[in-house]
């Protein structure tokens, strides 16, 4: 059976995790020196969206699974957690876990609809119930239809840290990105991750073997979401706004982009695809309509040549993983 | 005029007209996705986004030769549907080795190109395009107003959609592209040149896709995003639907336009996501889809 | 004595001389929807309009350096203030002017409020903002839908018009101005039988003009704007509305709408705007070298207002002496001075950031009334200064004391 991502790594290094340790502190010290270099806010936006592309890459890279709908747990968390914030009093703690909560159980029932059905059917299964719940956020009162939820309070974290401050709230978010990209990771490698890999090359043997296959993805499917929840409920309070483009579909489209253009089923791949494809928005934005155009052709490029991504080829070409 | 559970009758046939309509537009969308997946085992996200460019061909045509409408029926599918079998040749044919996940991939890409091109050309307001002169105005029914173009969109899509089925299931063509898609080698070693039969059957999916953009042009205004908005719906379709039956995608087409023009009277805010809440249940309780065979 | 005199002279024609040749350097941010359906109300047209009030403010005024920068917000408030955010603390742009879309005014006006600067709407309607939402960093020019709504809405009662059923656009905006017209019809008499939302930049208005003709209403109250409300006009003759006895009452229709439906279709409709370019020959003139810019367009109020936003705000930064560094100290100087430019005359800006001015009750003449291209309305009724905008004490703005 086809999988989606091939595997990568030809010949398995003796020192294989040694490049994803030496990937991370790079990662790590980057991200530390970056918010005094470049503007904050921007790299805070691009950490929620990276952290966000990661949980999707734990479907489609470990699974093969395509979720074309992510947006609904990216943006139902963000609508959660801007709406306990503002209209509740919610301490920032509190708001993102709200938030994470609401996308988790939003991923626990999408997943067990869509877990149904398998490769294309699962993939436009995820997509409609993601446009049936931005059809919902659009009529629901507290989601504030086209003018969102705005003027979030950033809050006090823990009753002491004043998240109004740029660097304490880069931070926390910081914190939360490393937090969240470190569980992913510690999800691929425990035996669990082994399961899904297996499943994600050959089903059939992985059932055959006595795992309950569809209880494995369903766990994955909840985990991916629930971080993708993480994702949004910050990115919530970071922007103080929460509105109806984080649950429409171009949204899900674009995780799906970041993912390719970093590489499907490596661990650097989403947060590097996510910082590419900010920066590319962020730069193009005085000719703002051909970035959609731009973003398409990267798609069409990608499947067509380029199918490892940035981080893919160059694990590939050095033989090592990322 | 009458009331039926205290709706006025004008309200109810009227909202009923409306599905009709809408559903046309599912019956012909989601039937040429069946085509297009029977052959090609792949899902044309791309589907929205020609369905706009017929609507914007027929747009063109009218702004730069004057010719209008019934031309636009004819010409604007033909144009599109051979862009169509450009990018079949181009791009979608180096996928068909590969997993069907990257030709939706790779036609999302191409949606979104489309749909960028057209925004960055003619801005994402709509564009007008009038109803012919000779579809104008109405016949007044007594219970209701029935304009005479929304009467004509039921009628052409019904006429396409039966003489599509007809076709493929009643003639030899039809009955050589369906061998195609079980076996693809065998029908080659029949002597039958696959490869183009698959551009073509790819094209003439497309066309019909454009054929339901120019006949959404004067009710639906031209916009770079009139394809995305409805595609998505269609999928809904095609999934309670199932892939497995031409006859299953437009049977279900116009029955869930009429059940959500009912929606609207009835329900109206739950008009949007009727379709959706019937995907789910549909899923739950028959998961190859009402029409589809078990995959 | 006569030395220390001399010196003081002196000092004083040279602290003048300085003060005359101060450099005033400012940014300013046109941010508007450049591609979708307000992109003819504001747009284009409103960075036109910008440029005209600066290169008439310089050449008065030589010293003065004015820097512009443009932005898209596509209608999304997201957009919307993150551009606001990026422009006030990474471009130094000190004001920004336009923003029609209610949602999106209401979250740029958050951002200025938060950084301190200037933010000065001309495009957008919700009466919110000079209401509970105001602040001390956000004018409002041009417009708002109370005056719309007592303008159009009490005069469509008062000639018979008296139960309406509303077709609204779901957001901000078109519920702002659904409430004030429901309460100037109620007030003037008139009962509301129905209503119905709608999505913004909807294509397919058919379902809900079916229920706005099932209510029965005389009238149906379109509060929508853009190519909204020209998609409702086209579609409601198309299913025979206005034929079948009810009639349309554009809440806010601009010249530009009026222009792209076409006299035949229009012709009838009731609206009120606050400038009208034909009205006199210094509107006139100044259309004529907008036209330059916008060849085949109309320019709207929106564009008028934008025109006479900017000129204000580089007086109050002349005033300043360039310090315009402080929004609220901007603000509150161009609250203080009066205004006078060519296109909407001598005014004031209330505390509650509401510039006011006469508003004008305007009918679509008759295809065979327009004498020349762009001669779209005769003048029904001049609503005075006074009674055009909502009273200060009912806005419940938090900068206006009891």
């Amino acid at each position: 059976m086809e999988h989606v991502a091939d595997p990568l790594v030809k010949k398995p290094s003796v020192l294989r995790s040694q490049s994803e340790t030496i990937g991370f502190v790079i990662m790590t010290a980057a991200l530390v020196i970056a918010p005094f270099v470049t503007y904050p806010l921007f790299l805070m936006q691009a950490m929620c969206f990276a952290l966000f592309a990661c949980a999707f890459n734990l479907l489609i890279g470990y699974v093969g699974l395509l979720s074309f709908g992510h947006a609904l747990y990216f943006g139902w968390a963000s609508y959660l957690s801007a709406y306990s914030a503002k209209a509740w009093g919610f301490p920032p703690e509190l708001a993102i876990l709200t938030g994470t909560a609401t996308a988790a159980v939003c991923g626990l029932v999408a997943g067990s609809l869509a877990i149904r059905r398998q490769g294309i059917y699962f993939a436009m299964i995820t997509l409609a119930l993601a446009q049936m719940m931005y059809f919902f956020a659009l009529q629901a009162k507290f989601t504030g239809g086209e003018d969102g939820i705005q003027a979030v309070p950033r809050g006090v974290l823990f009753g002491i840290i004043n998240l109004k401050n740029e660097m304490s709230m880069y931070a926390v978010v910081l914190i939360i990105f490393l937090a969240g990209f470190m569980f992913i990771y510690r999800i691929i490698h425990s035996p669990f991750g082994e399961v899904l890999k297996a499943i994600r090359e050959n089903e059939a043997r992985a059932i055959s073997l006595g795992y309950k296959t569809d209880r494995y993805k369903l766990v994955a499917f909840v985990l991916s979401a629930t971080l993708a929840g993480v994702a949004g409920a910050t990115k919530a309070i970071v922007l103080q706004l929460a509105s109806l483009t984080d649950v429409n579909w171009p949204m899900s489209g674009e995780v799906v982009l970041m993912t390719l253009v970093g590489g499907l089923g490596t661990i650097f791949g989403p947060v590097v695809g996510a910082f590419a494809i900010l920066v590319m928005q962020f730069k193009l934005a005085p000719i703002g309509e051909w970035v959609l155009v731009i973003q398409g052709a990267i798609f069409v490029s990608c499947v067509l040549l380029f199918r490892r991504g940035v981080i893919g080829e160059i694990a590939n070409k050095l033989h090592i993983r990322l | 005029m009458f009331e039926i559970f205290g709706i006025p009758s004008t309200a109810l046939f009227g909202q009923l007209l409306i599905g009709l309509i809408n559903g046309s537009f599912y019956a012909l969308l989601s039937l040429g996705l069946a085509v297009i997946f029977g052959m090609l085992n792949i899902i044309n996200f791309s589907h929205g986004a020609q369905y706009m460019m017929g609507a914007f061909t027929a747009y063109l045509i009218l702004k730069y030769s004057g010719l209008g409408y019934w031309p636009a029926l004819i010409v604007a599918p033909i144009i599109v549907g051979f862009t169509g079998i450009i990018v079949e040749r181009l791009f979608l044919q180096r996928l068909y080795k590969l997993d069907h996940l990257y030709g939706l991939l790779l036609t999302f890409g191409l949606a979104l190109i489309f749909e960028g091109v057209a925004r960055n050309y003619f801005g994402s307001a709509g564009l007008p395009y009038t109803v012919p002169d000779s579809l104008r105005g109405g016949q007044n029914l007594g219970f209701m107003f029935l304009p005479n173009y929304r009467a004509w969109v039921i009628a052409a899509s019904l006429v396409i959609c039966i003489g599509t089925w007809f076709v493929i299931e009643r003639t030899r063509l039809g009955a050589y592209l369906r061998a195609a898609t079980e076996n693809p080698t065998l029908v080659r070693a029949f002597g039958i040149n696959v490869p183009r039969m698959i551009t073509l059957t790819y094209g003439f999916g497309v066309a019909l896709a454009a054929f339901a953009g120019v006949m959404a042009a004067p009710i639906y205004n031209v916009s770079p995003q009139m394809g995305s908005e409805l595609i998505i719906v269609v999928f809904a379709v095609v999934v309670i639907g199932g892939m497995g039956s031409i006859l299953g995608a437009i049977v279900t087409g116009f029955g869930l336009g009429v059940i959500e023009g009912l929606t609207k009277v009835f329900f109206p805010e739950a008009s949007n996501t009727v379709i959706f809440v019937i995907m789910a249940i549909v899923l739950l309780v028959r998961p190859a889809g009402l029409f589809g065979r078990r995959a | 004595m006569r030395k220390t005199l001399g010196l003081a002279a002196f000092a004083a024609v040279l602290a003048c001389g300085a003060a005359s040749a101060q450099q005033v350097n400012v940014k300013i941010g046109v941010l508007s929807d450049m591609s979708s359906l307000y992109a003819d109300i504001g747009g284009p047209g409103s960075v036109a309009a910008a440029k005209m009030a600066i290169a008439d403010f310089t050449k008065d005024n030589p010293n003065v350096k004015v820097e512009m920068i443009i932005g898209d917000h596509q209608n999304k408030p997201d957009i919307g203030s993150q551009i606001a955010n990026q422009w006030y603390d990474v471009d130094k742009v000190d004001m920004i002017v336009d923003v029609p879309n209610s949602g999106v005014a209401l979250a740029v006006s958050q951002v200025a409020n938060q950084k301190n600067k200037v933010f000065i709407v001309s495009g957008a309607a919700a009466s919110d903002l000079t209401g509970p939402k105001c602040n001390a960093n956000t004018i409002h020019w041009t417009y708002d839908t109370w005056m719309l709504a007592n303008g159009t809405g009490t005069a469509i009662v008062k000639t018979g018009g008296n139960t309406w059923f509303f077709l609204t656009s779901d957001y901000a905006f078109g519920h702002a101005l659904e409430r004030d017209t429901m309460a100037a019809v109620e007030k003037a008499g008139g009962k509301v039988l129905g209503k119905v939302r709608h999505p913004l930049n909807t294509n397919d208005f058919s379902s809900f003009l079916l229920q706005a003709q099932s209510s029965k209403a005389k009238v149906i109250g379109l509060a929508n704007a853009g190519g909204d409300t020209i998609n409702s006009i086209k579609q409601a003759a198309e299913f025979g509305i206005v034929k079948g006895g009810q009639s349309l009452a554009g809440l806010l229709v601009f010249a530009s709408d009026v222009a792209a439906l076409g006299l035949p279709t229009a012709q009838g409709l009731v609206l009120t705007e606050t400038w009208y370019w034909d009205m006199n020959d210094t509107n006139r003139a100044w259309t004529k070298r907008w036209q330059q810019e916008r060849q085949g367009k109309w320019p709207t109020m929106i564009h008028a207002g934008v025109y006479a936003g900017v000129l204000h705000y580089l007086k109050a930064a002349v005033a300043l002496k360039g310090n315009v560094s402080d929004g609220k100290t901007v603000v509150a100087q161009m609250k203080s001075m009066p205004t006078d430019d060519p296109l909407f005359g001598k005014g004031t800006i209330r505390p509650d950031g509401r510039k006011i001015h006469p508003a004008y009750l305007l009918e679509v003449k008759k295809p065979e009334e327009s004498k020349h291209p762009g001669d779209f309305y005769k003048v029904r009724a001049t609503i005075p200064t006074e009674e055009a905008f909502r009273p200060l004490k009912e806005g419940s703005c938090p900068l206006v004391s009891g």
